[in-house]
């Protein structure tokens, strides 16, 4: 990755190198903070944050980190930044905070954060190891909000809580679908979407690690 | 350079400059952001009481919930002999700063409940709860409880909020739980909790609570409708939990023996 400019660390991993869409890191919080846009939102916003303060932070300190320790001291930056971000949500957007729950908190545990800073922020000058972490929340945050954008539109028919398809239970006409509010639905929309860019840019898709052989009629017997 | 790096020397000296830096920015921000944090807390649990009390104006600012609240007084009461209680009785001076969910964990403040009695499954119970009533020109017009008990996955916690008859719900509510989102969650829906509103809690005798969640809705003829309220659809567990712990609460173990005096004006 040596000598990429600013430009393609800031926009390759929203769409050419996504996260989650092409190294299927993060998922477990893709799942579970998607059923609202508004949540999302601080969701990500937090999630790019971390990242880019944690890629700066590390790459800052990256000459004088011992190799032996160098993990632990990524984890500890990433988890006071966590912290951090927590304590400022809770006093300022309590609401979502309430909602967001533990996974500000599993913030720490998001493989993005971690797989960033060991694979860029320790080899990058801090500013474009910066702009990476911008980079990689923004890819972050475009599957989050696609995702949240179908859960909350067909689950619970409406966007940032403002209700768009009139629900029964609210005298209206829409049922909505009880599938989409829970978790694993988030794995068949991911799925689509990562098929759908794969559509789009052909050259995402891997190889296959074999090929099944032909059929031979013969062994049916 | 890679050599110098790694010696343990420089290891032990890294790891240190960092943890204290580290824990300087962690602390910093905590207290800092403490007060804000505090401030949001008790705005939340008033909005909420004001919410079970029917008396939340949409759109209501930090101020104007505030302003409503302070209305209310806040009261403690031991719940088995259903008497007021000092708050210097449970070791605090403003009765806001009892929290009853935190006296519920430690064991001289509270009591087991026997498997049999423990319908809202909560296993312990506080000896003192917090209450708050709300009084115009000397009568008392709302007492809003605070209610808790185990659902599907998760413990609810809420209030529910009884006109001045202390029989007939004003409204109950929830501010926190972790039912199933569109199913069980739907106890947060305006027009279930809306359902509520009127009904009635105890039967003639006044002791026993009757309320129930009935499936199929609660038609305009049916018996005992006053005490029914129609289950949520698709969440049996979460409904019975509901149903369960409101007639925990209201019961003997819960609030009726406060009540009762309350009633014969006797606290």
């Amino acid at each position: 990755m040596a000598g990429s400019t600013a430009k393609q660390v800031l926009f390759e991993p929203i769409f050419s190198n996504n996260p989650i869409a092409l190294q299927i890191l993060g998922i477990c919080s893709a799942l579970a903070v998607t059923t609202s846009m508004s949540v999302s939102i601080v969701m990500c916003l937090a999630v790019i944050a971390v990242t880019a303060f944690s890629n700066l932070a590390v790459s800052l300190v990256r000459a004088q980190i011992p190799g032996s320790i160098r993990i632990i001291v990524q984890m500890t930056i990433i988890a006071s930044l966590v912290i951090v971000v927590d304590q400022i949500l809770k006093a300022y957007a309590y609401e979502i905070s309430k909602q967001l729950s533990v996974f500000v908190g599993l913030i720490i545990t998001n493989c993005i954060v971690m797989g960033r800073a060991e694979g860029f922020a320790m080899n990058n000058p801090p500013l474009l190891s910066f702009l990476d972490g911008i980079g990689n929340g923004l890819g972050y945050s475009v599957i989050l909000l696609f995702v949240a954008f179908f859960r909350e539109l067909l689950g619970a028919g409406s966007l940032f809580g403002v209700s768009l398809l009139p629900v029964v239970n609210e005298g209206g006409w829409y049922v909505p679908n009880g599938l989409l509010l829970l978790p694993p639905s988030a794995f068949f929309i991911i799925g689509l979407a990562i098929w759908g860019l794969r559509v789009w840019k052909p050259e995402q898709v891997e190889e296959p690690d074999y090929k099944m052989s032909r059929h031979k009629a013969k062994e049916a017997f | 350079m890679a050599k110098a790096k790694d010696t343990v020397s420089r290891t032990l000296m890294v790891a240190l400059v960092l943890s204290i830096v580290f824990s300087v920015v962690v602390s910093t921000a905590a207290v800092m952001l403490r007060p804000a944090q505090i401030q949001n807390q008790n705005l939340d649990i008033k909005t909420n009481i004001l919410s079970a009390a029917g008396m939340l104006e949409p759109g209501a600012s930090a101020q104007e919930i505030e302003e409503t609240f302070e209305r209310f007084d806040v009261r403690l009461v031991d719940l088995d002999s259903g008497e007021f209680v000092e708050p210097s009785a449970v070791g605090v001076e403003d009765p806001m700063k009892y929290d009853m969910y935190k006296a519920a964990s430690d064991p001289q403040m509270s009591t087991n409940i026997p498997a049999s009695e423990d319908k809202a499954g909560i296993k312990r119970r506080p000896n003192v709860a917090k209450v708050y009533t709300l009084s115009e020109n000397g009568e008392l017009v709302r007492v809003v409880l605070p209610i808790h008990g185990y659902g599907l996955w998760s413990t609810l916690y809420g209030f529910i909020s009884l006109k001045g008859d202390l029989n007939t719900v004003e409204g109950l509510g929830f501010y926190s739980h972790a039912e199933t989102p569109g199913l069980g969650g739907e106890v947060d829906n305006p027009r279930w909790k809306s359902q509520w509103e009127g009904k009635v809690v105890y039967g003639e005798d006044r002791t026993e609570p009757q309320i129930k969640l009935v499936k199929g809705g609660v038609s305009a003829d049916a018996r005992d409708k006053e005490h029914k309220i129609d289950a949520l659809s698709g969440a049996t567990l979460t409904s019975r939990g509901v149903e369960q712990l409101v007639n925990y609460w209201m019961g003997e173990r819960g609030f009726a023996p406060f009540l009762q005096k309350l009633r014969e004006g006797e606290v």
